[in-house]
């Protein structure tokens, strides 16, 4: 349990959502990666197994084994072993018929290794046989943890992930896969920035407060009140002396 | 700040277009299903009608018109629930909330007088209490204790426990003007308690119990009738049993066989008393109903001795009966069936059981309606000191219909409407004319000949088509303007030029459907479903549209119970409402899941696949054509179910046999979190643009999934600083968990739209204590993988997220985004807020590229600077002051304009509007000056001729030269 709050701060040390929190490891062939005492201190292993017939009737077998770390920093690497001749052969069966390949892993817990037991089932994905044998088994998974280190996800893609229908004639190819494996834990929402709102907004009145000297109304429009004083006197006074006249004319 | 206020502040702008909405515009306001109903009686002349509703709603209507006089809603749930609604004089009394509130209303106004807040403790009963026949005091009845208030103030003049309250069942209070009054209370099947209260001070002055083992309970099987005299039936014994209340000497019940009166009870029925007490300050009337049967009534009086009773008349058939007071005159209403389409109703003359001449109304029965439900007879004396009266029945579809002599419907209120569960709009048919022509396409080609005869034969019909619309149009000419009425009827029906006006199916859920025309908001077509569960699921499937002349359009409606799971389907035609011929497949095993296929069968029909709980499958219409094509795709048919009491969402594909494999499996831990809502995207939903062009004049483009799931969860953890809402997206195809975002310190109730390639939602920040609006937007970056489709199964790279978050100032309701045609119109958010407002919000708004510092190339792409509060600008409602109480959700639907989406909202009102996201940038404005561009033109093309004429001529002369 003393673990779960360690998770938490590794959350929220993660800066932007943009950058996934991925420890990920490659792993080719039967090699075991990282030594004895390291995966004895916190690691288990769980394994990866997966499916692919041509009747698309699910049977699962091992492919490999997961070592998971949990903790302060949620690692994984996978020992895999080589596709015999037989998978092979099925594999490019399946492939033929647009059948898929399957992979399951049991749902963990990476934190909490007390309930790691009492939970069942399995999480699946599948990507499909073709483009697993066309990419010559460069596949991609994913596991998705939730906010207490559950496994909720696994996900499967391969690069490049069509189908063009082009032969694998190399069966070497086809013997081990080439994994890229990455952990990917929830991202944090943002919360709305007030702070930094604020902080240029204050800034801003700054800028603003000091090169504004107020001038007075006549100090900045004099250009364009003079002559039109200077105008209306002038005609004030025609008008005057025209009106006079009239007048005059009048009586 | 600044960028946005020159766009949208501009007032002269909105007050035009107010106007301009006002043509179009239109609301429909609803109280829900009648619990009580009263006829204002305080003056001869009125001509009000209070109601009391399920909806906790307190109404008053002008019973000559049917229109709403003025509404009180009070909350929503237990809290606000009607009790009882009883009115005296001009004031209505009414306990709310389960016994919490007292409270008395001025029926003249609708104000309220006052409130009294009672003592805690389950509502029992409530009567008013009269002495000397001026009714001063209410008396309300609690589980424990008894309460009398004054009527002119509230203020209450005495309480008394009850004594023995944890065993006895204290069920009715009665008055019958005296200075006493009576709680009746019972230990089932042992006796009946009987306690005198003194209307003084409270004081008990008898008490007494008698021995009563057949007796359950006193509210279900007992009335009081004549001068205080108890009366009960007990279907076990088929016995009348009596009980003077008062009197000390009777020390236990008189029991009269039902036998000895030659009744008989229909098998299996328990029988109800009806009686009816005219006046508070006098006792009731000795007269009284006992229903027998599900369609036979006897009327019965006690006799004068207390003791014998005579059968005054026996009614069967007879569906409801009522008593109603007028003066000092009570009649008795009763409903017996006519025929196939009509019911009777005829007056009877209480004391003696005669027939009253010349008051039999004609209730007209809608065979598309429920059946009646329950009478509310508004009686009253004409001149000559007859009884004439008025009746409101309601029927079981929660309509009610107010009739007069000799059967005219004064109006008709259809209540079901103030519960929408779903709705669709559906294109109204085109013109006869422009049907012909497309049913000319349609057909199979017979030949070089039969088609030129088509042709010819079409022409001639749309020749007379028109001549027919000028001889209307010459003859309509002459009439004076106002006379010519524009009524809808569904004969009339067509598809207008833009395609504004369009039909709404919404579907109720008491199982009614209705057909309501968009423009003028009558309802056109109603059909009522019986036999569906009150906690029923429902869902409407638009299987064809109108396109598809000659084929009439299609929709289906999933009716599914929620505890069991089993599903029927309702077949029906939206724009006539007729149930389709086409028999629906029997689905015997209960139903997960429901999707419409893009496939479509012979007729043009879509493909409804509906999944059992065993992962078979149900295809409908399920013709050898729609087989042959889905074994053809079954590889690429995929679909998700989600089980949000288990937290697993997995997918399948079907496969030839249309059995399904399961393929993939997501779980979210319950005991972390739960599955609150999974939206995918709107299948009819077009993006215009791919991508947005940035400030460097470099393409951003979106990541537009069309299988994309947004599943929003919420954390178990209800602590405030712990609580966290989840938001996942998952492709629905492959269940690849595209992003997964934690929103900390958060809880729901949470709103969101998933739309294009965004996702906004809406939660209550438990930190801060506000509300919060967030957007995520998903880009696949500068390049796009694969720009000519897309696949689930091959997009390998996840997209790019970016996510904002704004403060929004106001709690929601509702949240839903405009639609249009091409999707080319800038979208809006249209948020139904509490206050019963609608906001028209625009998606700029919620732009999580909105830049904290604004630079030339934030600038250039027109980004409104990152600012934490969002804006609720008083010009941004749509509804302006037509508020829509309790929004419960918002359709929209786009028109034949682009820039125009049809909005309606629905919760207990309808309300319907157009909305213009981008302005009416595809509309000439209505002052728009054709003569000045046209003699601009003209003026010009003369001028153009006139200088060629003069070049000519000075280049003639040039050349002469």
């Amino acid at each position: 349990m003393a673990s779960v709050p360690r998770l938490c701060l590794l959350l929220s040390i993660i800066p932007t959502i943009l950058i996934l929190c991925a420890d990920f490891a490659c792993c080719n062939t039967g090699r075991k990666t990282g030594d004895g005492l390291d995966t004895d201190f916190s690691g288990f292993s769980v394994p990866l197994e997966h499916s692919f017939e041509v009747d698309d009737v699910s049977r699962f077998r091992m492919r490999g084994a997961l070592q998971l770390r949990g903790g302060r920093e949620t690692s994984v690497s996978l020992s895999q072993s080589q596709l015999s001749e037989e998978d092979r052969n099925t594999l490019k069966e399946v492939a033929a018929v647009d059948g898929l390949y399957k992979i399951r892993v049991p749902r963990v817990s990476l934190t909490d290794r007390q309930t790691e037991r009492q939970m069942d089932g399995y999480l699946t994905a599948f990507v499909r046989a073709c483009s697993l044998v066309e990419s010559h088994l460069s596949d991609v998974i994913t596991l998705h943890t939730d906010v207490s280190g559950y496994l909720i996800g696994v996900s499967i893609v391969t690069i490049p992930g069509a189908c063009r229908g082009t032969e694998v004639e190399d069966e070497v190819d086809l013997e081990a896969f080439n994994t890229t494996l990455t952990i990917i834990p929830p991202t944090n929402a943002p919360q709305p920035e007030t702070a930094l709102f604020i902080e240029r907004m204050d800034i801003e009145h700054e800028k603003r407060g000091k090169p504004q000297e107020q001038k007075s109304f006549f100090a900045k429009y004099w250009m364009y009140i003079v002559p039109l004083v200077l105008f209306l006197m002038m005609s004030g006074a025609q008008d005057q002396s025209g009106g006079g006249a009239a007048n005059g004319g009048g009586r | 700040m600044r960028a946005d206020s020159t766009c949208y502040t501009d007032s002269g702008s909105v007050r035009m277009e107010s106007l301009k909405l006002a043509t179009h515009v239109q609301r429909q306001q609803y109280v829900g299903k009648t619990l009580f109903a009263h006829f204002d009686s305080h003056s001869q002349s009125s001509n009000k009608l209070f109601l009391a509703t399920d909806k906790n709603i307190f109404a008053s209507f002008n019973s000559r018109t049917g229109d709403l006089l003025w509404r009180h809603v009070d909350k929503v749930g237990p809290e606000g629930t009607i009790d009882i609604l009883v009115l005296h004089g001009q004031d209505a009394l009414m306990v709310v909330g389960g016994g919490r509130l007292l409270r008395s209303w001025d029926t003249n106004m609708g104000g309220l007088n006052w409130e009294a807040v009672l003592d805690t403790g389950s509502f029992q009963a409530a009567c008013f209490v009269a002495i000397q026949d001026t009714v001063k005091h209410v008396a309300v009845l609690k589980k424990a204790a008894i309460s009398l208030h004054y009527l002119t103030n509230g203020h209450q003049k005495w309480v008394e426990n009850l004594p023995d309250s944890d065993t006895v069942q204290y069920q009715a209070v009665y008055s019958g003007g005296e200075v006493e009054v009576y709680v009746l209370g019972v230990v089932p099947n042992s006796h009946l308690t009987i306690i005198a209260y003194s209307l003084e001070d409270g004081e008990i002055i008898k008490q007494r119990s008698v021995e009563a083992p057949w007796l359950s309970s006193v509210e279900s099987s007992c009335v009081v009738i004549g001068q205080g005299v108890l009366m009960c039936v007990d279907p076990a014994t088929l016995a009348l049993y009596t009980l003077p209340i008062q009197a000390e000497e009777a020390p236990q019940f008189n029991q009269i066989l039902l036998q000895s009166l030659d009744l008989e009870v229909s098998l299996g029925f328990q029988p109800v008393l009806v009686s009816s007490q005219p006046h508070p300050a006098r006792s009731p009337i000795s007269e009284f109903f006992l229903q027998l049967g599900p369609d036979h009534h006897v009327l019965l009086q006690l006799n004068a001795d207390g003791y014998t009773i005579a059968a005054l008349r026996d009614f069967q058939p007879a569906f409801l009966v009522s008593f109603a007071t007028t003066g000092e005159k009570t009649v008795a209403v009763v409903m017996t069936p006519k025929n196939e389409t009509a019911c009777d109703i005829n007056l009877f003359s209480a004391d003696s059981g005669r027939r009253l001449l010349d008051t039999t109304v004609i209730f007209p029965l809608d065979l598309n309606g429920g059946k009646p439900f329950k009478l509310y007879v508004h009686a009253f004396l004409k001149k000559d000191d007859s009884v004439d009266y008025r009746v409101l029945v309601q029927t079981q579809d929660h309509a009610l219909t107010f009739i007069q002599q000799p059967g005219r419907v004064v109006w008709t209120r259809e209540e079901a409407l103030a519960d929408v569960v779903t709705m669709e709009m559906v294109d109204l048919p085109l013109t006869g004319t422009q049907a012909e022509l497309e049913g000319e396409f349609g057909k199979k080609a017979d030949g070089l000949f039969p088609m030129v005869l088509k042709r010819l034969s079409s022409q001639v019909i749309l020749l007379q088509a028109w001549l027919a619309h000028l001889w209307k149009l010459f003859y309509e000419a002459r009439k004076p303007h106002g006379q010519v009425k524009n009524e809808v009827t569904i004969e009339t029906l067509s598809r207008d030029e833009f395609n504004l006006q369009k039909m709404m199916v919404m579907v109720t859920a008491s199982g009614k459907l209705f057909g309501i025309d968009s423009k003028s908001g009558s309802i056109l077509w109603k059909h009522y479903l019986e036999n569906v569960q009150p906690n029923a699921v429902f869902k409407l499937i638009v299987q064809r549209t109108t396109a598809h002349f000659p084929h009439p359009p299609q929709c289906t409606l999933l009716i599914k119970d929620k505890d069991t799971g089993l599903a029927s389907l309702h077949v029906f035609n939206p724009i006539f409402g007729r149930k389709s011929h086409i028999a629906p497949p029997a689905l015997p095993r209960p139903i997960l899941q429901s999707l419409l296929l893009p496939v479509i069968d012979q007729d043009y029909a879509k493909v409804l696949l509906l999944v059992d709980d065993q992962y078979k499958v149900t295809a409908f219409p399920s013709t050898k054509n729609v087989l042959q094509q889905l074994q053809e795709m079954a590889s690429s048919i995929f679909f998700y179910l989600i089980r949000s009491d288990q937290g697993n969402l997995s997918g399948f594909r079907l496969r030839k046999d249309l059995s399904t494999e399961r393929i993939w499996e997501v779980v979210l831990p319950t005991e972390v979190q739960k599955i609150v809502a999974v939206n995918g995207k709107r299948p009819n939903e077009h993006v215009h643009s791919q991508g947005r062009v940035m400030g460097d004049r470099s393409v951003l483009y979106k990541y537009l999934n069309p299988n994309l799931l947004a599943v929003v969860t919420e954390s178990t953890d209800a602590h405030p600083e712990r609580a966290f809402v989840g938001v996942f997206l998952v492709d629905g195809v492959t269940g690849r968990i595209i992003h997964e975002a934690v929103q900390r310190k958060a809880r729901g109730p949470v709103h969101f739209v998933h739309s294009e390639n965004w996702v906004v939602y809406e939660y209550w920040n438990t930190k801060s204590r506000r509300n919060e609006f967030s957007v995520l937007e998903l880009f696949e970056g500068t390049e796009l993988y694969n720009s000519t489709v897309f696949s689930s199964l091959d997009r390998p790279h996840l997209p790019q997220v970016l996510q904002q978050t704004y403060i929004f100032p106001s709690p929601i309701t509702t949240m839903e985004a405009t639609l249009t045609e091409k999707g080319i119109t800038s979208r809006h958010l249209l948020v139904g807020l509490p206050s019963g407002a609608i906001l028209s919000l625009p998606k700029m708004f919620l732009d999580p590229r909105r830049p904290e510092v604004v630079t030339e190339h934030s600038r250039e792409e027109n980004l409104i600077p990152y600012a934490p509060e969002m804006p609720i600008r008083t010009e941004w409602f749509i509804n302006y002051n037509q508020t829509v109480a309790r929004v419960k959700g918002i359709y929209t639907a786009p028109s034949g304009l682009e820039s125009t989406c049809l909005v309606v909202a629905y919760g207990l009102d309808i309300y319907q509007t157009r909305v213009y996201p981008s302005k009416q940038f595809d509309v000439l404005k209505d002052d728009y000056d054709y003569v000045l561009i046209s003699s601009v033109l003209f003026a010009l093309f003369f001028a153009t001729m006139i200088s060629k004429r003069l070049a000519q001529v000075k280049l003639l002369n040039r050349a002469w030269r």
